[in-house]
């Protein structure tokens, strides 16, 4: 029984793996190549834990089969920090206390930085429409609108509202 | 040392950075589904498709001679739990029904009710192998209303099962499993001296706690018996000790280790999985990994029961209730077990009632069995006493919120339940709601405003914890309470602040089993209360052997030393004159001066108090379509002290939140057959983030004594108002008053249509 | 162990064959929003996939003489980026937008949304309203079908074995023609439209309408072009008793079932409100566009 062999680009570094043809990319990601920062919250689309960026596209990685990562470019929320310095959308969830359980933060971070990617000053409507496939139980949007908002504000290079106001 | 003056506070009530945070924000933690383990097998559940039936037989036989088959199993794999094992220590639990809830026994009780399992080689061959396992049903009659279960011949779920509550001793098994009531005065008399009573019904429908990590666990079991479960849980002591149970295996052999958890509200305070995976594993011998897909996790985990609520209220024209009554009926679920008793209690905690009767119905249904979600049972309550008082505000003429600050429980009011008050913010959040700019603001066409209380006890109870001064100087704080919302970071707030160092010097760490002492369960609001008090009290135990140990080294009394900003200081002039000396310096010497500079502290913790809270909700109502939307929204509530209020803050957003979808738009849908036909995120409908405004929060300071730092528990009240503020927000808007949940845009269409009210203009 | 096969051809042709020559079920995977769905929940057991997307021109936007030519895999995100187009058709555009989350709109596609064949595809109702026509490819040859004759039913179309939409060809506007596109859905996103409508009209310098399409969806096992909405709009300009007729016009259409996104009566009764609102929109468009 043969696989599909997939040579893709992961993060930024060439990545080859073998998958059977009804895997998911988020399968793949989470079961053959050991990245489960990307999450499995419903396996429909419906709840954005699994997001990730390919081509520049923000999509739901279980509503992708993992050979069509062929040829592409991914990002996944293991790609967002360079290093040890984190992207001002992780820094700002940080200070605004914008996760408590912590497990739909993965998709929102990578949907958010998407979001950051292509327009640099969402209003607050324009974030929570962007943000509406990403389901969170625990928060209420509030603290991760705010820390959305701050983040871009910091990356046009204005001052950061303080998290506490 | 007191902590209770929150003026000399320099670490708590300051919102550090999350301990856990980074790890969350890149995609390091591990959560329940991330672990792997060598020789991993996958498991899959068989499950029923009948609302209820009795299992004929199983056949194993094809799923058996499928390659990659390792195991399967099914009820009669599991020993018996016999009443007199029901229940393992303090733990709320009946692993009776439990055992019986993880996998049938001769019924299946609800659809998706697991009949079997099976372990294998891949996903793909688990979930090829369950087509195969042949299961013989005999389709019995089921039942799914309330009342419905309630009537003589309705069909009866358990033949042992005999109402509790209720003379002479009932000789006809029922699905009533209990009948409870709560009195104080005399109804009848308060009714009549009443100038007006009303009488209401409300209906709800139940709803699950949604947490977006559906359950995931991994056990290993080895040939001797000894166990490590890998597991997301609200408790690694309650995963250990009820999967001990349930397999029959001493609590001594399992090793039970928290993932990271991805929400649980209650609902994620029992076990579906661990049991199942450890009997595949054990029989396989191999590590067993079992992941619910959200359809399981709809169709089989336990939601929070529908109900009805009758409510009856009697009061003076001068808008003083002279009597209060309400009738409670709730699902249970397949098994007994419904927070009715909560709802009968917390919906009336609020109000200083002289006359009051409540009576609950635990009802069985062929419906997953309900768990805990929030406040279990009280929000229901409140949705049904919070409208009423509502309705009677409207039919007295009397605005709602100064109807609340009429009745308003206080310290010294005598509950219902028999609890007389004592140091509650209730009556402060009636004032911060009156004094708020959210009451000022105006209001335009088809808009409205609701008020709404809630109260709940909170919880106490059994946690350890201990303190460790490494060789640095730096602090490790092991506890034993799985994370859900931040506590860890409070954790380590307290011990900071006793200790006197920076924050980011303590590093707390949440211990498996075998690493810290047994622990309850990350539940009923009682992590910051029980887990602090726990953490606070052995970093002040740590405190003293500090001082011991510089006395030590000072060669002085330990007498002669006192502790301050983090350092040992010679007490006064006559001590000696000496260097003070910080934890590094102490730290780094601690095998010469008596070695190890440990505390463990194993507490069970009592004096939670009670949290009370008000919130204000304005809405705007679309008559053509019946759409509503929240416009804005502030919850009030009393908080003790607020450790990190950021996390606190999120505790409030996130229950009006919830309280926001249980009120327009969540709820099972079932079909005929008793089959669920909504078992998922697109048309179970939580809130989405364009659904909702910023929400305001106004955190009310009334310290509890009997916390060291004053502190309350804040998790579950603000699930308790929403439904009702919402309920009364439209009914402010429209004249429209619902008493059916959701409030989702037909029935408002449907109402506003049968009242045939002029519509709002093109 | 049944094994799903994948393909993704390189040309038009190719997919033909394989389609055409599959042994069991072939599905056609585009933005796979819906196939995969269906796929993982096992509501459909294909054997073969055949992945359109590396064929030239299943993704792309291009004007070709009248006409806009949308690929039938085009992602969403791109259709909403194409200013020229929403410009055009801000209805259609409104309606592709509405597929979902933002992370659907990466991926889904017109042909999906179609093919899918659910009454309540967001995209199909302003396609149909403008005139849209599906571009076929098959063991035959190419054909072309107004997009309305693809859905002949709930999960069912018009395509034979072997058959695939390559493109789509909208008409462009003509002076004073615009269109709009209203769902009701219970929250305000992630949901399956309980209704939905399209209105597509032509004005007068007057204001007076002289060409109309009104297209319902989610209420009636295919999309419904509702003759009589047209009618109560043409020789009309938008007023109250014009508003009134289209009104009943639109309910009267109605043939939807009760299901858990909505009853009867209430999605025959928001037809009717979502007809005039999109109505007053597409009027106002209109009159805009000299």
């Amino acid at each position: 029984m043969s696989k599909h062999h997939v040579t893709t680009v992961i993060n930024g570094e060439p990545v080859e793996f073998l998958c059977e043809a009804q895997q998911t990319l988020l399968d793949v990601l989470r079961d053959e190549l050991n990245l489960t920062g990307s999450k499995e919250g419903c396996g429909s689309g419906d709840c954005g834990a699994c997001s990730v960026i390919a081509d520049g596209k923000v999509v739901c990685s279980c509503l992708m089969l993992g050979v069509e990562a062929e040829g592409k470019s991914i990002t996944t929320v293991e790609g967002v920090a360079q290093g040890d310095k984190l992207h001002p959308v992780q820094q700002k969830f940080l200070e605004h206390a914008a996760l408590q359980c912590g497990f739909c933060t993965p998709g929102f971070i990578v949907a958010a930085k998407a979001l950051l990617d292509e327009n640099k000053n969402p209003t607050e409507e324009e974030t929570r429409y962007w943000l509406a496939g990403n389901l969170c139980r625990c928060t209420g949007y509030d603290k991760i609108v705010r820390a959305v908002l701050d983040a871009a504000a910091v990356m046009r290079g204005e001052n950061p509202r303080s998290p506490a106001a | 040392m007191s902590y209770l003056d929150k003026a000399t506070l320099k670490v708590v009530g300051t919102r550090p950075i999350r301990p856990d945070g980074v790890d969350k924000v890149t995609g390091r933690a591990n959560f329940g589904a991330d672990m792997v383990m060598p020789g991993m097998l996958w498991g899959r559940i068989k499950r029923s498709p009948h609302a209820h039936a009795r299992i004929v037989s199983i056949n194993f036989d094809k799923a058996l001679a499928l390659p990659g088959v390792k195991a399967v199993i099914a009820g009669g794999d599991f020993p018996e739990v016999t009443p007199d094992r029901a229940h393992v220590g303090a733990a709320p639990a009946n692993l009776r029904d439990l055992s019986r809830n993880v996998i049938a026994r001769g019924k299946a009780l609800y659809e998706g009710h697991a009949v079997a399992a099976v372990a294998a080689t891949s996903q793909a061959i688990a979930e090829q192998a369950l087509d195969l396992i042949e299961v013989e049903y005999q389709v019995l009659p089921h039942v799914m209303d309330v009342e419905a279960a309630m009537a003589d011949g309705a069909p009866i779920l358990h033949d042992d099962m005999f109402t509790a509550g209720v003379e002479p001793k009932p000789t006809k098994p029922s699905n009533v499993s209990k009948v409870v009531r709560f009195a104080k005065g005399d109804v009848e008399a308060g009714f009549a001296e009443a100038d007006i009573v009303i009488e209401r019904r409300y209906t709800t429908q139940p709803v699950h706690q949604g947490y977006i990590e559906p359950h995931a666990c991994v056990v290993s079991v080895g040939a001797d018996g000894q166990t490590t479960i890998w597991s997301s849980s609200q408790g690694q002591f309650m995963v250990r000790a009820y999967t001990s149970r349930i397999v029959g295996a001493d609590i001594a052999n399992i090793r039970a280790i928290p993932a990271e958890i991805g929400g649980g509200f209650g609902g994620k305070t029992i076990v579906y999985l661990e049991p199942l995976a450890y009997m595949l594993s054990k029989k396989s011998g191999r590590p067993v990994k079992m992941v619910m897909s959200r359809e399981e996790v709809f169709r089989a985990t336990g939601p929070a029961p529908g109900a009805i609520v009758e409510v009856k209220l009697g009061a003076k024209k001068d808008g003083h209730i002279t009597a209060a009554q309400s009738i409670l009926k709730y699902q249970a679920g397949a098994f007994q077990g419904s927070p009715v008793q909560q709802g009968c209690i917390c919906g009336l905690a609020v109000y200083d009632f002289p006359n009051a009767l409540t009576v609950g119905y635990d009802v069985l249904s062929n419906r997953p069995k309900t768990a805990a979600y929030r406040a279990p049972g009280a929000p229901i309550g409140s949705y049904g006493v919070e409208s009423c008082i509502d309705e009677l505000a409207e039919a007295l003429g009397i605005e709602p919120l100064k109807l609340r600050e009429i009745n308003g429980a206080k310290d010294g009011t005598k509950a219902t339940h028999g609890v007389t008050w004592n140091n509650i913010g209730y009556q402060k959040t009636l004032e911060a709601a009156r004094a708020s700019e959210h009451l000022k603001a105006p209001l335009g066409p088809n808009q409205g405003r609701g008020i709404a209380s809630g109260y709940w006890h909170n919880a106490g109870g059994e946690s350890s914890a201990a303190v460790h001064v490494n060789e640095d100087g730096t602090v490790t704080v092991t506890e034993g309470h799985p994370d859900i919302g931040g506590s860890r970071a409070s954790m380590a707030m307290m011990v900071a602040e006793v200790l006197g160092v920076p924050f980011e010097n303590v590093r707390p760490v949440v211990g498996d089993t075998t690493s810290i002492g047994f622990s309850a369960s990350t539940g009923g609001s009682r992590v910051t209360f029980a887990g602090g008090m726990a953490v606070t009290q052995a970093a002040q135990k740590v405190v003293e052997v500090l001082k011991q140990r510089a006395a030590v080294i000072w060669d002085i009394s330990p007498e002669a030393v006192e502790w301050r900003d983090g350092k040992a200081y010679p007490a006064g002039a006559n001590a000696g004159s000496f260097e003070p000396l910080d934890l590094a310096t102490i730290g780094n010497r601690s095998a010469r001066t008596g070695g190890p500079i440990s505390a463990e502290v194993q507490i069970n913790a009592q004096g939670q108090g009670p949290g009370f809270a008000t919130h204000i909700c304005d809405v705007e109502v679309d008559r053509e379509t019946g759409h509503v939307k929240i416009l804005r929204y502030t919850a009030i509530q009393d908080v003790g002290r607020a450790i990190h209020p950021s996390y606190v803050e999120g505790q409030m957003q996130g229950g009006v939140t919830q309280g926001i979808g249980w009120a327009l738009s969540e709820e099972y849908i079932y079909d005929k057959n008793g089959c669920l036909e909504n078992p998922g995120f697109l048309d179970y409908r939580i809130p989405v983030a364009s659904d909702l405004p910023m929400i305001d929060t106004i955190m009310i300071e009334v310290p509890n004594p009997r916390h060291p730092f004053g502190a309350r528990g804040v998790g579950e009240v603000p699930l308790v108002p929403p439904m009702a503020a919402v309920a009364n927000a439209i009914f402010n808007a429209t004249g429209m008053r619902l008493r059916d949940l959701p409030m989702s845009p037909p029935k408002l269409r449907a109402a506003f249509d049968a009242a045939a009210l002029p519509r709002a203009a093109e | 162990m049944p094994r799903l096969n994948y393909t993704a051809p390189a040309t038009v042709d190719e997919a033909v064959k394989a389609l055409a020559g599959a042994a069991g079920l072939a599905k056609v995977l585009s933005g796979g929003t819906d196939l995969l769905v269906q796929l993982k929940s096992g509501r459909l057991k294909p054997d073969l996939i055949v992945d359109t997307k590396r064929i030239p021109g299943l993704i792309g936007i291009r004007e070709e003489g009248e006409f806009f030519v949308i690929g039938a895999a085009t992602p969403g995100v791109m259709i909403s980026a194409n200013e020229k187009l929403e410009h055009a058709w801000p209805g259609i555009v409104e309606g592709v937008d509405l597929i979902g989350s933002t992370q659907i709109q990466g991926r889904c596609s017109i042909a999906g949304n179609l093919c899918n064949a659910s009454p309540a595809a967001d995209s199909v109702p302003p396609v149909i309203a403008a005139r849209g026509v599906a571009v076929i490819a098959g063991p035959s040859g190419k054909r072309e079908a107004p997009v309305e004759a693809i859905v002949t039913g709930p999960g069912r179309t018009s395509l034979a074995k072997g058959e695939f939409v390559v493109e789509f060809k909208i008409p462009k506007p003509k002076p004073r023609q615009s269109d709009a596109y209203l769902r009701f859905i219970p929250r305000t996103e992630m949901d399956i439209a309980v209704v939905g409508c399209a209105v597509n009209v032509t004005l007068d310098a007057g204001g007076t309408c002289t060409d109309a399409r009104v297209v319902l969806g989610a209420v009636a096992p295919t999309q419904l072009v509702v003759a009589d909405a047209a009618k109560a709009l043409i020789g009309h300009k938008l007023d109250a008793a014009t508003l009134a007729a289209l009104d009943a016009a639109a309910q009267a259409a109605c043939k939807p079932i009760s299901d858990k996104r909505g009853t009867i009566e209430y999605r025959t009764k928001v037809a009717g409100v979502l007809a005039r609102r999109a109505a007053a929109i597409a009027f106002e468009r209109a009159a805009a566009r000299a």
